[in-house]
C-alpha cells in the first residue's frame, strides 16, 4: 500500500493506481478528455495535469503512479491555468457550434469549458478545415470539430481489433482518418460504434434519426436482445421512444456491435409484429395469443398422431438466452420425442 | 602486410562526397596506375575529417600534407608533383596549414590545435569500410577483454566510474542506465542505438558511422553483454545512405569474422544486431517513439513510467544509447575510468563532439573536451566570425536550446552551465550568430521546426507551438502588440510544463532565451516597428543618405522595380518606399554606401 496526500486529504491505495483512480477513492474529480480505463496508458490531451510536491513540471493524473510520500494538487493555480490554455488552444481550432451541435449537452469540452469559464478561444489563427465524411451509414465523422484524443483510434485497435482508423498527418494537421484517406465506406470499418461510443465531442457521432437533446432523454439499463452474448446497454429514450443506444458495464465491458448500436429503428417501426398473426383464407391476419397457443397445440398433435415424431425439427435462434435455447431442445426431446434439433449459430 | 611510402587518404564523408571527392580516389587509383606507383602509394578512403568547410579534403602522408578544396583536375597535379617528385603541392594546401611558408603538421592547424579526438579517433584515419584497419587501431580488443576478463557488473563499474552522460541530449549518466537494464526483469533483454540524428545541423553520428562503423558494433556488443541482451538494433534516419551502407558492411564483415552470431570469442555470449531505418521524423529520436517506430508503430511518444530499461521494444527491458555515448565505451574500457574522469569537468566528463555552423569560419565538426569556454570553441577552434562581424549569440542544443549572448562566451561548456543559461547541450549543435542576425527571427526559424516536427499527439506542443509561432509572424510582420510578448511567455510556460515528451518541453526554449537576452530588440519590432538588424523584411526601409549621395545614379538602374528617381548628375537620389519590395540590390550597387536600410 501507498500512503499520498491530494489537496491535503490522506489516502491510501495500492501500488501502481494511478493518481486519477486515487484520487476518485476520495471523491476528487479530476477531468479528463482521453483517459479510458480500458486502453494502454497514452496521455496525450493533457487536461488531467496536476501539481506533485510543488513541482515546475506539471504530470498527468491519468497515467502517473502514486508513490510513497507523494502530495497532489489538482486545481492549484499552476494547474488551472494550464488547463484553461488546453481548452482556449483547443477552442483555437473548433467551430464553437454547440447552439445546434447534436452533442451539445453530453460533450466533455463542453462541460470543461463552462467549468473553467472559457467563452471562446483567445487566438486568432489558422483553422483546419475538413469535409465532414458522412459516407458510413450510421455515424459521421466531423474532423473540424476533433480535439484528437485518440481514443477512438485506440479503441478501433486495442478493443475492437478492427484497425479501420489512424492519425494522419502530424503536428497541426493531425487528424483521424482511414487509410489513404479514402472514407469510412471504403474502409475496413465493421461500423461497430465503438469509436462513436467513446468520442468526447461532436467529431464521431450517431446519425440521429430523431431529433432530440441528451437532457430530453432518460436512460434505461437493458440487455441487447439481438444475440446470446447478452451486451449491457443504456436505451436513451425521449418521449417513450429509443433514441439512442449507448454501451454499459457488463460482460461486454462496454462495447457493442453494429447490432446493438444502431440496430433499434425497429422498435418503433409501424411494421413491427406485436400480435401472432395465422394465416387465414390465405393471408395472414392478427389472432390473438390464446388463439395461436391453441392453433399450435392442435397441428403438433395432429402431425404427431399421422407421422410420428419423426416428422419435426426444431431451430431455434441467437436472439434467444441460453434459457430459452435449453428449454427449447427439452421441448423438441421430451414432449415432442425427437432429436432433431438445431440452432441458427451452427451455420 | 604490404608497405607504402605514401598514403593518400581521401576523405569519404557525406560534405565531400558531395563535392565529388569519389571522383577524385577513382582518379588518383587511375593516375596511380598509369605512373606504376601502385606497391609505393596506397589510396585510403576515410570518413569524416571534420573541416567540411575545406572540402573536399585529401591528406597525404607521411608527410601530412592537408589539401583542400580540390578539384578532379588537381589529382594530376598532386600525383606528378607530390607522389612522382616528392614536392608538395603548396598552392593546393589548406591556407591555415601553411606558416610563414612552411608547411605545418595538420594538428598544429588552429581547428585541430585544441580538439581531443576520443569518439571520432579512427573517423579520418581508417577506411571504414576494411574491419581489418579497425583491428589494427586497437578494434575489437575491448569486446574482446571484456568477454574473457570481466564480469558484466565490473563493465558497468567501469562505464559508472568514467562518469560518461548520454550524448543524444538528456544527459543521463550512462553506467546507470546500463545498471538499471542490467536489474530489469525479463527473459529477453534488447540494446539498440540512436542514430536518428533529427537536430538540423547535426551530424556527428553520421561522422561516426560513416568513419568508424565498427566501434558501434563493438560498444553495442559489450552493453548487450553487460546488460543481458542478446539483440541489437540501430535505428538509422534513411537520408543517412552512405552510414547505412557502411554499417551493413561492417555487421557483415564482423558476422564473417565471429565478431557478432553465437559464442563471440569462445565464450558463452551470442550477440547479432540489425539495421533499422527511420523515414527521418525528428520526434523518432524520442526515446519511446523509436521504440514504436522499430516495432512498426507511428512514431508517437509514449508516457514514461515505464522507462525503455524496464519496457521498451516489444515490451522488453531495453538500452537505448546514442552513437556517440557508443563511441567512448571501447576505450573508455581499454585506457580506464579514470583516464575517461581527468578530461572535462566536475559533472560533465570526456569529451564532445559539436557540428559548427552558422556565422563562423571554420564550419564542421569538432570534438572538444568538455569545460572548453565557448569563446575557445568559436574563436580558437572554429576560426572566429567571418568578414569582422561582431559575434552576437551562439546557438546550442539545436532546436530544443537557446541562444546564449556575448555576454556569456567565457562559460565553460558543460551539461549543467548550459542549462544554466537557458539552453542545453543537446546532441550537439552550435550555430554562430553575428550583428546581422536578428533574434526575432531566429527564434521563428527554430520553432518553425518544432511546428513541423510536432508529432500531433498531445494538446501543448501540437495547437500551442503553432499559436506561438503565429505570434512571432505578427511580431516579425510589425503587427504585435504588447500582449503578444506577454501572451508567448505565459503559453511557453504550458507548453514547457504539460507537454508529454521532450519536444514540447523544449520547444519554447529558442523563444524564452532570445525573449530574456534580447528583449529589447523584440520591443523595437513591437513598438517601434524596427528590425535593428535589418532582416525582418516587412520592418525595412531602405533610404538614401542625402549627404552621401553622388547623384551617379547607379541605384536606379539597377533597381528591378523602377522605384527610384532623381537625375543623373542634377538631383539626389530618391526611393519610393510604398513601391519598394526589399530585394538590397540598390545597397549593394551603390559605390558610395549612400544607401541605408532599417
Ligand atoms: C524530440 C527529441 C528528439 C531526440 N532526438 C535524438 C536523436 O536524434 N538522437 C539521440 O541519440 N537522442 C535523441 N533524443 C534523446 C533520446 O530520447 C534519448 O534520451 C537518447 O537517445 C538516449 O541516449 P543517451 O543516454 O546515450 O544520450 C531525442 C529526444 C527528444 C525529446
Ligand atoms: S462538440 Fe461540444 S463544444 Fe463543440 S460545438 Fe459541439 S457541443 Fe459545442
Ligand atoms: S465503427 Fe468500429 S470498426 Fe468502425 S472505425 Fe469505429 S471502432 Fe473501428
Ligand atoms: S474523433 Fe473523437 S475520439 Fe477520435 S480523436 Fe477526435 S475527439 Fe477523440
Ligand atoms: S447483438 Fe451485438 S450488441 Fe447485442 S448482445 Fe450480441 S454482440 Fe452484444
Ligand atoms: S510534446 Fe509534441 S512531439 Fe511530444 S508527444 Fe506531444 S505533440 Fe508529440
Ligand atoms: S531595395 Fe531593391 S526594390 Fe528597393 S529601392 Fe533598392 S533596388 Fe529598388
Ligand atoms: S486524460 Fe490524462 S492526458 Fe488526457
Amino acid at each position: 500500500m501507498v500512503t499520498l496526500s491530494i489537496n491535503g486529504q490522506r489516502v491510501e491505495v495500492e501500488q501502481d493506481t494511478t493518481v486519477l483512480e486515487a484520487a476518485a477513492t476520495i471523491g476528487i474529480k479530476i477531468p479528463t478528455f482521453c483517459h479510458d480505463p480500458r486502453l494502454k496508458p497514452h496521455g496525450s490531451c493533457r487536461i488531467c495535469v496536476v501539481e506533485v510536491n510543488g513541482g515546475k513540471n506539471l504530470p498527468t493524473a491519468c497515467v502517473t503512479p502514486v508513490y510513497e510520500g507523494m502530495e497532489v494538487e489538482t486545481e492549484g493555480e499552476e494547474v488551472v491555468t494550464a488547463r484553461k490554455e488546453i481548452l482556449d488552444l483547443l477552442l483555437a481550432d473548433h467551430p464553437l457550434e454547440c447552439l445546434t451541435c447534436e452533442k451539445a449537452g453530453e460533450c466533455t469540452l463542453q462541460d470543461l469549458c463552462y467549468q473553467y469559464g472559457i467563452e471562446r478561444t483567445s487566438y486568432d489563427g489558422e483553422r483546419n478545415h475538413y469535409e465532414i465524411d458522412y459516407s458510413n451509414d450510421f455515424y459521421y465523422s466531423d474532423q473540424n470539430k476533433c480535439i484528437k484524443c485518440g481514443k477512438c483510434v485506440m479503441v478501433c485497435d486495442q478493443l475492437q481489433e478492427t484497425h479501420a482508423i489512424g492519425f494522419a498527418e502530424r503536428g497541426f494537421e493531425t487528424h483521424i482518418a482511414t487509410p489513404m484517406e479514402r472514407g469510412l465506406s471504403e474502409s475496413t470499418c465493421v461500423s461497430c460504434g465503438n469509436c462513436v461510443s467513446v468520442c468526447p465531442v461532436d467529431a464521431l457521432a450517431p446519425k440521429k434519426k430523431t431529433k432530440f437533446r441528451y437532457w430530453e432523454t432518460e436512460k434505461v439499463r437493458t440487455t441487447c436482445s439481438y444475440c446470446g452474448v447478452g451486451c449491457q446497454m443504456d436505451l436513451l429514450v425521449k418521449d417513450n421512444k429509443v433514441v439512442e443506444v449507448q454501451p454499459a458495464e457488463g460482460v461486454n465491458d462496454r462495447m457493442l456491435c453494429v447490432k446493438g448500436k444502431f440496430a433499434f429503428d425497429f422498435l418503433s417501426h409501424p411494421n413491427r409484429l406485436k400480435m401472432p398473426l395465422i394465416r387465414k383464407d390465405g393471408r395472414l391476419q392478427e389472432a390473438s395469443w390464446e388463439e395461436a397457443y391453441d392453433t399450435i397445440i392442435g397441428k403438433i398433435n395432429s402431425i404427431k398422431e399421422e407421422n410420428g415424431p419423426g416428422a419435426f425439427a426444431g431451430l431455434t435462434s441467437a436472439r434467444c438466452s441460453t434459457e430459452d435455447n435449453y428449454m427449447m431442445q427439452k421441448f423438441m426431446r421430451a414432449a415432442i420425442g425427437t432429436n432433431s434439433v438445431d440452432h441458427c449459430a451452427r451455420l | 602486410m604490404e608497405l607504402y611510402r605514401s598514403h593518400i587518404l581521401v576523405c569519404g564523408g557525406t560534405g565531400c562526397v558531395s563535392s565529388d571527392s569519389l571522383k577524385i580516389e577513382e582518379r588518383f587509383i587511375d593516375l596511380i596506375e598509369k605512373n606504376d606507383l601502385k606497391n609505393e602509394a596506397k589510396v585510403v578512403k576515410t570518413g569524416c575529417f571534420g573541416l567540411c568547410e575545406a572540402g573536399p579534403i585529401v591528406i597525404v602522408y607521411p608527410e601530412g600534407a592537408f589539401y583542400s578544396q580540390l578539384k578532379v583536375e588537381d589529382v594530376d597535379t598532386i600525383v606528378s608533383e607530390h607522389l612522382v617528385k616528392g614536392r608538395i603541392v603548396t598552392d593546393l594546401l589548406y591556407k591555415e596549414s601553411i606558416q610563414e611558408g612552411e608547411m605545418q603538421s595538420i594538428n598544429d592547424v588552429g581547428f585541430y590545435k585544441k580538439q581531443e579526438r576520443v569518439a571520432l579517433r579512427n573517423c579520418g584515419v581508417i577506411n571504414p569500410e576494411v574491419i581489418e584497419e579497425y583491428i589494427a587501431y586497437d578494434g575489437y580488443e575491448a569486446l574482446g577483454r571484456v568477454l574473457t576478463d570481466m564480469t558484466p557488473e565490473e563493465v558497468i563499474q567501469i562505464v559508472k566510474d568514467s562518469g560518461l552522460r548520454g550524448r543524444g541530449g538528456g544527459g543521463f549518466p550512462t553506467g546507470l542506465k546500463w545498471d538499471f537494464t542490467a536489474k530489469a526483469e525479463g527473459d529477453q533483454k534488447y540494446v539498440a542505438c540512436n542514430a536518428d540524428e533529427g537536430d538540423p545541423g547535426a551530424f556527428m553520428d553520421r561522422s561516426v558511422l560513416e568513419g568508424d562503423p565498427h566501434v558501434i558494433i563493438e560498444s553495442m556488443a559489450i552493453a548487450a553483454y553487460a546488460v543481458g541482451a542478446n539483440k541489437g538494433y540501430v535505428y538509422i534516419r534513411a537520408e543517412y545512405p552512405i552510414a547505412v551502407n557502411r554499417l551493413q558492411i561492417a555487421i557483415d564483415q564482423a558476422k564473417d569474422m565471429g565478431l557478432l552470431g553465437e559464442n563471440i570469442f569462445d565464450t558463452d555470449f551470442s550477440f547479432d544486431m540489425e539495421i533499422r531505418l527511420g523515414a527521418g521524423a525528428f520526434v523518432c529520436g524520442e526515446e519511446t517513439a523509436l521504440i514504436n517506430s522499430i516495432e512498426g508503430k507511428r512514431g508517437m511518444p509514449r508516457p514514461r513510467p515505464p522507462f525503455p530499461a524496464v519496457k521498451g521494444i516489444f515490451n522488453k527491458p531495453t538500452l537505448l544509447n546514442n552513437v556517440e555515448t557508443y563511441a567512448n565505451v571501447p576505450q573508455i574500457i581499454l585506457r580506464g575510468a579514470e583516464w575517461f574522469s581527468s578530461i572535462g569537468t566536475e559533472k560533465s566528463k570526456g569529451t564532445k563532439v559539436f557540428a559548427l555552423g552558422g556565422k563562423i569560419n571554420n564550419t564542421g565538426l569538432l570534438e572538444i573536451p568538455m569545460g572548453t569556454t565557448l569563446r575557445e570553441a568559436i574563436y580558437d577552434v572554429g576560426g572566429g566570425i567571418p568578414n569582422g562581424k561582431a559575434f552576437k549569440a551562439v546557438q546550442t542544443g539545436g532546436p530544443s536550446g537557446g541562444c546564449i549572448p556575448a555576454a556569456h562566451i567565457d562559460t565553460p561548456i558543460d551539461y549543467d552551465n548550459l542549462i544554466e543559461l537557458g539552453s542545453m547541450m543537446g546532441s550537439g549543435g552550435m550555430i554562430v550568430m553575428d550583428e546581422d542576425n536578428c533574434m526575432v527571427d531566429i527564434a521563428r526559424f527554430f520553432l518553425d521546426f518544432t511546428v513541423e516536427e510536432s508529432c500531433g499527439k498531445c494538446t501543448p506542443c501540437r495547437d500551442g507551438t503553432k499559436r506561438m509561432l503565429e505570434m512571432l509572424d505578427k511580431i516579425a510582420a510589425g503587427t504585435g502588440t504588447v500582449e503578444d510578448l506577454t501572451k508567448l511567455q505565459t503559453l511557453a510556460k504550458t507548453i514547457k510544463n504539460a507537454s508529454l515528451c521532450g519536444l514540447g518541453q523544449t520547444a519554447p526554449n529558442p523563444v524564452l532565451s532570445t525573449l530574456h537576452y534580447f528583449m529589447d530588440e523584440y520591443e523595437a519590432h513591437v513598438h517601434e516597428k524596427r528590425c535593428p538588424a535589418g532582416v525582418c523584411k516587412a520592418l525595412l526601409n531602405y533610404m538614401v543618405i542625402d549627404e552621401k549621395c553622388k547623384k551617379c545614379g547607379i541605384c536606379a538602374a539597377k533597381c528591378p522595380v523602377n522605384c527610384i528617381s532623381g537625375t543623373k548628375g542634377k538631383t539626389v537620389y530618391h526611393i519610393d518606399t510604398e513601391q519598394c519590395i526589399k530585394c538590397n540590390a540598390c545597397l549593394e550597387a551603390c559605390p558610395f554606401d549612400a544607401i541605408k536600410k532599417g
